[in-house]
Order: structure tokens, then sequence, then C-alpha cells
């Protein structure tokens, strides 16, 4: 419980900012800094102390989308850009043409999740990564070989130039509800 | 809380029911004591009078569906409920020409104790939940705060409209009068919603809101029409401070306790389930009975009995399905359909039939016109509101085109209809406008709003359920968004409602299901996994029906004993055997198939022989049959998956894998649930590996083909003696397989003849348990199958390039063959893996030349010249010599 005082304490922070939230929109800009300012750097093992987090299968790998390849400590301004993938969409804001795609858009969101499959970031959920995922969502009930066939099935499924894995275009056309499964209301 | 007991309104031949007894229920009772004097027939139509009434009613909506249902037109446009109502209004006028007055109407008794449960039982049941949770906060909006709108804006300008003078002399109405009224025609109503939407098809999120409200308004409803009801038999006058707070807690005691009563039943239910193996015929019987139990249970005690069985049907069929057989699934399921759709028909046509009485009609046009507009436009304007309210707090919010649909989709219908029936005339002296109001209004509401609602939904382009399949990855990505989404509200430490989802499924996960559930049911228990079952199952039935039966046919004509499966198939219903052009090869290819099944191994006839030397059971014939078809399924789906998916060569080296997997895993698979048992055949796996190796042979063996997962070939050519030492060192990644090697194999299948090498596996393992078993000879079948297949597509008098050709061709039996081709690449793949990089666009077509030359056109007759029968012939020499050594 104390370890995960200063994730609490974070979301507080973002609490406080939450008109300005993390959208890198300029506006409210001032408060951002002073929240960025007041906040501590986010270490891994403050994360990693969270209970609930420990019993989430995907626990360990989303913890570490928190942080860059390999450091353990995260910053104020990178934590929000993570968070901000989690900002529900906004209707109307996505017709915007001529500026970067926003971190919660559906693609963006996408690429998050697929993230967490691909774990040697190549581009591609190879058949182990599949596994992998498998084993760590799949009650322990299932044995091994029933896995491998899931796995072997899901990818054959996704599939499409039939390299074996799924790319982020094979990932990205499944018919996802991504924008109302991948936002948190809170993040509003 | 409804006065149940109102007095039969019918008369004479009309009743269909006592007031207290179940009329659909009871049988017949039979008439007491014999009539005097002895008669060789007797008219006994008053002890089936009742009985025979129901069935013919039902009957005769049946009958009508059938006909509705003829013209595609008509149904198209015109919902089926309204045509009901129609065939009711006419049926009705019949009635009242023949009979001088109406009969048949619909009682409020019999509605709500028959008629309404099973709809309710129905929709409750097959609620998709996680939808209907995930919407909870806006349905019980809608459900609560609308409803109490709706009722109390509508009294109360009804009263207005009264006051202003608008209304006739005749309607004698206080305000309690006109809340009355209005608590009972502006609760929506979730027979008329759910007929109509289901045809609508508009997306989920809608449908689940108005639906939601339409089932948990009730509890609403009924306090509200108690109250008042009561507040009008009191007299207005005599209403205390204190009976208007009975009021609102009685709401609370209602509803909260309406679900509680659910909650206990679907709890007693799944814990019945659970223990009922040994029962499983009588399996379906106690869903209906313990939600009928619970439908009853709350309307004894004056609660919520639309929300007790609803919540019955959500929370008891997560361990309900797991529990019982999948039989008494789709049972449950039919049954349920049957009885819903039966109910409702028969509610639309009696709602027609009813209204036709015009004794109990009094029109006031004003009430008519004003109850009409006012049901519109508060509904609209508490639409409005709260959705404004809600777009708040909602993820998504709903537009407007939304919250058009919900306003207009607010159908009033057969429960409004019941509640002004039973209305006591002399307590309520305006009741005979009532009730033409309500029945204007319901008519209004399913004719009208009910023709235009898809036309609108069409115009107004709102977003369509989109009723794809379910995918493996889509379930597998929604549960990963879930634990990402669970895990970022950690790191943030917001506890929202998933945290709280999170919790109850771990508690459920911890003890509820441990307690409800069967043992096996629990063990084998995962969505994802369950998914892959359904999809493997879907695909069985997709793949019978698309394939054509008569290269099915082809294959099984000689396996198969018996003349059935040959005269069956040729009833050949596929359009792909009409494109079919029989060519000279192909004739070539079948006489080819036919000299090699007659010269192999026989799967069929020695399983019989064996069989029934140890069992002789009477269902062997059948029990046959069904392994015959099961064997067929198998290998096809395999085809069928990869010709589906597109699976390329690349992939053949993952199947290469499984194969050899499966080799291990089917050595005494025995199979203990439906499920599993189901998806054996059409998986690529045997599903539960239960049984443990046989022998320590084995075991080592699997061990080895585990770590060098590679080569399937490996562990089946290890097995046997010396010859097949010799094999595997070919077999390994270096070693090329050239003809000089190879050659060997078909001696050493020669010197096992087949059929004994097959009984040596089936004494192993027809000894267990023989009703839930995928044998061993299933796999060895399947192999054979395999190779006499392969013998069919490459016959060996035929030069590499045309026949290269004909397997990319149109005929149907060697586009299914291809995949399995592959299979029998097994041994050339090591040498073309080693030799040079195998691209993905190098499919089977560039190895079929290769693997010409490794037959002997002379040995053709013999069945195994390839790679790939070899090894059948070798697993079953395996098989057979870990037996020998063992004993």
């Amino acid at each position: 419980r104390h370890a995960a005082a200063t994730p609490h304490s974070l979301a507080g922070a973002l609490e406080q900012g939450k008109p300005q939230t993390p959208l890198p929109d300029g506006s409210s800009r001032t408060g951002l800094k002073r929240l960025e300012s007041q906040t501590q750097p986010l270490g891994k093992y403050d994360l990693q102390g969270i209970g609930e987090l420990a019993v989430n299968p995907l626990g360990d790998r989303i913890i570490n989308a928190f942080f860059k390849e390999g450091e353990d400590l995260t910053d104020f301004r990178s934590f929000i850009r993570v968070l901000a993938h989690f900002r529900p969409v906004e209707e109307g804001k996505s017709n915007e043409t001529g500026r970067p795609e926003p971190m919660n858009s559906r693609l963006r969101k996408l690429q998050f999740a697929f993230q967490l499959y691909d774990q040697d970031s190549d581009g591609k959920i190879s058949r182990d990564e599949m596994l992998q995922v498998l084993r760590l969502m799949v009650g322990i009930q299932v044995t091994d070989e029933q896995l491998v066939c899931i796995a072997e099935r899901t990818i054959q499924e996704a599939d499409q130039d039939g390299d074996g894995a799924i790319s982020f275009e094979e990932f990205s056309v499944e018919k996802l509800n991504v924008e109302q499964r991948m936002s948190l209301r809170l993040l509003k | 809380p409804r006065a149940r007991d109102a007095p039969s309104r019918r008369s004479g031949a009309g009743a269909m029911q006592p007031p207290t007894g179940p009329a659909l229920a009871s049988a017949p009772e039979s008439a007491p004591g014999a009539a005097p004097g002895s008669s060789l027939l007797r008219w006994q139509w008053r002890e089936v009078q009742a009985p025979c009434l129901v069935a013919g009613w039902i009957l005769v909506a049946s009958l009508a569906k059938i006909v509705f249902q003829l013209s595609k037109k008509v149904t198209s446009v015109v919902p089926e409920s309204c045509l009901l109502i129609l065939l009711g209004l006419g049926l009705g006028g019949i009635v009242l020409a023949i009979a001088k007055r109406a009969e048949y109407q619909l009682e409020p008794s019999m509605f709500f104790l028959f008629l309404l449960p099973p709809i309710v039982l129905d929709s409750g049941y097959f609620m998709p939940s996680r939808l209907f949770f995930d919407n909870l906060g806006a349905i019980l909006t809608y459900a609560v705060i609308g409803t109490l709108w709706n009722s109390f804006a509508t009294g109360a300008a009804l009263w207005g409209v009264k006051q202003a003078g608008l209304m006739d002399e005749g309607v004698e109405a206080g305000l309690m009068d006109f809340l009355l009224f209005g608590s009972l025609i502006s609760a929506v109503d979730p027979v008329a919603v759910l007929a109509i939407f289901e045809e609508v098809h508009i997306n989920e999120t809608l449908f689940i809101i108005v639906f939601g409200e339409s089932l948990l308004n009730d509890a609403v409803t009924v306090v509200l029409y108690k109250v008042f009801n009561s507040f009008v038999e009191m007299g207005p006058v005599h209403v205390q401070a204190t009976d208007y707070l009975k009021g609102v807690a009685s709401f609370f005691v209602v509803s909260l306790g309406g679900a509680a009563v659910g909650l206990l039943f679907a709890f007693l239910l799944a814990l019945i389930t659970r223990f009922t193996k040994r029962v499983r015929i009588i399996e379906p019987l106690f869903v209906f009975l313990l939600a009928y139990m619970a439908y009853l249970a709350a309307e004894m005690v004056s609660l919520s009995s639309i929300l007790a069985v609803t919540f019955c049907g959500i929370c008891c069929k997560k361990y309900v399905e797991a529990n019982i057989s999948r039989k008494s699934r789709t049972t449950v399921k039919y049954t349920m359909k049957t009885l819903a759709s039966s109910s409702e028909t028969v509610i639309f046509m009696f709602l027609g039939i009813s209204a036709v009485d015009t004794s109990k009609w009094a029109w006031d046009t004003a009430l008519v016109l004003g109850t009409l507009l006012f049901i519109l436009l508060f509904r609209a304007v508490g639409v409005i509101l709260q959705t404004w309210v809600l777009n708040h707090f909602r993820l998504m919010p709903l537009d407007r085109i939304d919250q058009v649909v919900m306003s207009y989709g607010g159908l009033r219908g057969a429960v409004a209809f019941a509640l002004v029936i039973l209305l006591d005339g002399a307590k309520v002296r305006a009741k005979d406008y009532f009730v033409a109001t309500t029945i204007v209004v319901v008519f209004f509401t399913v004719l009208v709003q009910g023709l235009t609602i898809k036309p609108l939904v069409k115009w107004l382009k709102v977003k369509r359920s989109d009723h794809h399949k379910p995918t493996l990855n889509e379930e597998l990505h929604e549960h990963a968004f879930d634990h990402i989404l669970a895990a970022v509200e950690d790191v943030v430490g917001h506890h929202g409602y998933r945290y709280w989802r999170d919790k109850w499924e771990q508690f459920d996960k911890r003890y509820l299901s441990q307690l409800l559930m069967r043992k096996s049911a629990y063990r084998l228990k995962d969505e994802i996994w369950d998914v892959y079952c359904k999809l493997n199952i879907r695909d069985a039935i997709s793949f019978v029906d698309q394939t054509d039966r008569a290269t099915s046919a082809l294959w099984l004509c000689p396996a198969c004993p018996s003349g059935e499966r040959e005269s069956g198939s040729g009833a050949c219903l596929d359009l792909q055997v009409i494109d079919t052009v029989r060519s000279r090869r192909d004739k070539e290819d079948a006489v080819m198939h036919h000299v090699l099944c007659g010269s192999l191994y026989k799967p069929r006839r020695r399983y019989k022989a064996s069989y029934s030397r140890h069992f002789i059971s009477p269902s062997a014939q059948e029990r046959q049959d069904k392994e015959i078809f099961q064997q067929n399924m198998k290998r096809r789906l395999e085809t069928f998956k990869s010709t589906k998916h597109n699976v390329c060569s690349a992939k053949s080296k993952a199947r290469l894998k499984k194969d050899g997997r499966k080799k291990v895993s089917s050595l005494g698979v025995a199979e203990s649930e439906a499920c599993t048992y189901r998806a054996s055949p059409s998986s690529l796996l045997a599903a539960a590996v239960l049984v443990a190796v046989d022998s320590d042979d084995e075991e080592s063996d699997s061990s080895e083909t585990e770590k060098e997962d590679d080569e399937g070939i490996i562990f089946i050519a290890r097995a046997t003696d010396e010859i097949l030492q010799g094999k595997k060192a070919s077999g390994s990644l270096d070693v090329c397989p050239s003809p000089r090697i190879i050659p060997p194999s078909p001696t050493s299948a020669e010197k096992e003849l087949p059929w004994k090498g097959d009984r040596g596996d089936l004494a192993v393992y027809i000894s267990s348990e023989t009703t839930k078993i995928v044998p061993v000879d299933m796999q060895t079948a399947w192999k054979q199958s395999i190779s006499s297949l392969e013998s069919v597509a490459s016959p060996p008098g035929a030069e590499p390039g045309p026949h290269a050709k004909t397997l990319a061709g149109p005929a149907p039996e060697e586009r299914h063959m291809m995949p399995e081709q592959r299979t029998c690449f097994q041994f050339p793949n090591p040498l073309l893996r080693s030799s040079r990089p195998q691209s993905a666009s190098s499919p089977e077509r560039t190895e079929q030349p290769e693997l010409q030359p490794l037959m002997a056109p002379d040995e053709h007759g013999r069945m195994s010249t390839s790679a790939g029968p070899s090894n059948s012939r070798w697993l079953i020499q395996f098989n057979r010599h870990a037996r020998f050594s063992d004993g």
C-alpha cells in the first residue's frame, strides 16, 4: 500500500489537472507545468507494488509500457503521454486535418495494445509472442497443447499475407470497439 | 401486485380456465364418475374444452405465422406483431359475428401468469450480460426516472386537459385516477419492444438501453400502479403523508426484493444443475421450473416478478450453461425460444381480438388524442433531458439520432392493456374510457410506430448492429483491452466500474464458480478456449455445408461397410460438383483410389471386427458411422481451414509440429466433456488429454517431440526398431531423405500387414471407456485416408508438369487434398529447408515435381511410395511394438 502512494497522489494531481488534460494543446500549459514540477519521477518499483497490478495477467507488460527501454524511472511528462492513449475519443476532433495524429486516436490506441503483444517490437506478433500472451491470459486449466492450438488458430485467422505472424495492419482490421474499450472516462 | 384474482370476464364457453386453476398446465380432469348407463361414444367436450381451446388458439396463431412468412415482401415491411394484431382483429370480428358477443379476451390473469413469464425469461436468459451491465446506469436511469417522469407528467397533463373542460363529462376522473392511468400507460412494454426491435437490428447499445428499460421499469410500474390504485380506492381525501412515504419505500422493496428473489432462485438453479449429471434428461426442466418459481414467488409476495425472472435468467446462465450437457443446452434454448415466441404470438393476436369487444369501450376523443400526444411528447422530453445528463457520465455519448430512436421506440403493449383491464370498474369510474384509450395507444404504438420505425432507422442512418461472426482475435484482444484498462486504472489509482468488475470476477472465480459449477466444467472453463471450441464447431458445420458430398462419398465408400452411405451420397446438392469436369484423370484417380483402398489398411472393417469381439453392442453400426464422420470431418476441417485462411506453405512447418504432437497426445485420449468432445474431431488437436501415456516408451517419446518439435516425423520413425532407426537419421535435419533411403519404407510397411497393426492398436484403446474416446485408430485411420488420398492426388503414372496443373485446377477433391499433401511432404521439407531458404510464396507446387521422382511407378499398387503413407504405417508399427514390448 505504501508503494502505491506515489501513483495515487499522481492520480490526484491528474484529477486537478483534468481540464487541461494530457494533450499538448497549449491552452493550459502553465497548469501542467506546475504539476510537472511538483511530481517526483515515478519508478518501476512503485508500480510493481500495486497489489491489483500484480494479479493482472498483463500487469508487467503494462508497467513496462510506461517506461522507456532500459529505464526504471519515468517523469511526469512521459507518464502522462502514456496515459493520453486512454482518453476517450471526442467527436469532431478527429476530422481536423493537418494536425499530428492525437494520442487518443483509434490508431494510437491500437498501437499501444499491439506493442503489448509485440514484445520484440519487430512489428509483428509472432506465434511465440501470441503464445506468451495466451499463456498469461488463459487460465491454467487449458493445457499447453491447447494453447498452441489457440495461438495457431488466432494467427491463422488474422494472418492475411500468410507470413505466419500478425502485422499491425492485420491487427488493426479487426472489428474491435477500440474507442470504447480502450478509453477511461476518468481522462475525459 | 395486480389483482390477479379478478373475476373471469369471459362467459360461457369462452372461459379458458377457472379463475384459480392453472389452465395451461393442468391436464383435463376426468369427469367425476361415469355417466349412468353405457354408451359406445360419449361427447366429452366439456372435459377437454379448456386445453383444447388453448391448443387451438396457439395452433391458429402459429399457422398464421407460417402464412405471414410466405410473403417475404410483406414481412420485410410490416413487423409480425402488427400482422398478428390485425389477424386478431379479423378473428375477433368473426367470433363476434358468429357468437354475437365478444369472447376469448386477453385475460390479465392468464397474461401475467402464463404468457408473460416465458418472454421475460427468454429475454433475461439470453440477455447479453456484459452489454447489459455495461449500460446498467443508463438503463436504470431511463427505467426509473424516465418512467416516473412519464407517468406523472402524463397523468398531470391529462388532468389539466380535464380541468380545462376539454373532456367529456362522462369521464369521471380525478387527479388520482389520471395518475393511475398515467402510471399504466407510460411504461414501455418489453413484449412490444422486443417484437419490433428484433426486426430492426439497431446497434446493440441502443437496443439494450431501450429493451433493458422496458424490462426494468416493471418495478416502477408495479409500485405506481399499486400505490395509485390504493389511493383511488381509499379516496383522495383519506390519503395521508405516510402513505406517500410508504409508496416511496415500497418502490425500493418491490424492486430490490424482486431482484433478490431472482438472485436467490438463480443460485438455487445453478446449484441444482450441478448435480444433474445422472438425470440429464430432465436438466432443462429445472431451468424452466426454477425460473417460473421465481416468477411466482415474487408475484406471491407482490414484488416485481419481471425483475425476478430477468435477474434469475441473467445470473444463472453462466453456471447453468456450464453445468448442463450440450444437448440440454440446445433443448433449453429451443424450448425457451419456442415458448417465448408462441406467447408473444398469442399475446398480439389476443390483443387484436380483445379490441373488438366494444362493450368495454367508451370513446372520448380528447382523452385519446391527449394521451397519444402526451406520451409521445413526454417520452421525447424525458429522453432528451436524461440523455443530456447521462452523456456527462457516459464514455460514449448517445447522440441525437439515438435519442430520436429511443423516444420513438417507446412502445406500449399488452402489459398496459392487462393492467387497465384489471382496474376495478366500481372504484375507477372512468375505466371504460381508459380501456378504450389504452387500446388505441397500444395499437397506435405497435402499428404506426412499429411500421415506421424501420424506415425511420434507415432514413436516419442509425448505426446498425454488425453481425459478424466472433473471431478468436476479437475475443483475445477484447480480453486484453479489459486487462489493460484495469491495469491503467490501478496505476492511476482510480477505482471505477472496471475495478469492481474485476473484483467480482475474482470473487466469482474463487468462490461462486467453485460452488456452483461442476468440477469438470469449472476446470475447463476459459472464455478464450470456449470461443476456440465454438469456432471449431462452426467451421465444421459450415464446412459440411460447403463441401461437396461427392468427394466425401468417394472417400467414404470403400471404407464404409454399410450401403447406406453410398446411397446417401447420391444426393449431391453442392454447386461445386456441377462445376467439376470429370476428366479422365479424375476417373483414373478414382480407380487408383479404389485399388489402394482395397489393398490397404481398412480401418472400418477391422475396427468392427475387433470391436465386436470385445463388446457386442447393438449400436456398433451407429458408432462406426459416427466415427467415420468424425474422421472425415477432422481431416477435411484441416484442409478447410487452410484453404479458408490462405495458409501457405510456410505454415506447413507449424502444422508438422502439431502433427507430431497429435500423435503423442492422442494415444489414449479420453474426453470427458461434451464441449471438448465436440471440439476434438474438429480441432487440430485432441482437446483434453486426460489419460496418462501408456508406457515409458511413449513418455520418453513425447518429451522427445516436445524438445525437437520441429520434426513430427522423428518421433514416429524413431519408434520402430532397426529399419526405422536408420530412418530417423534420414529424417533429421541434415541428411537428405534421398530416394535411396526411402525405399525401405514400403517394405517395412509391407512387412506389417496393416490390419494386424491396427488390431494391435485397437486392443489397447478399445478396452478403456469406449463411448468417450477418439481412439488412436482414428488417428491412424485419418493418416490412412490421407495416404490414400495422396495416392489419388498424385497417381504415379502422371508426368510432373500436367499433374501440378491438375492440382491447381478447380476440381474440388484435389483442392481439398492440397494441404494434406503438405503433411506428406514432411520428408522433403527438411531437405528443402536446408538446401535453400524457403520463401513464403513458394507453395507446394514447386515441391511437387521434386516429390515425383520419389515415387516408383511400378509400386503404385502398394500404398506407400511417398513419405506420408509410410509414416502412418510407422505409427501403427510403433504402437504395436510398444504394446508387444509391454506385454
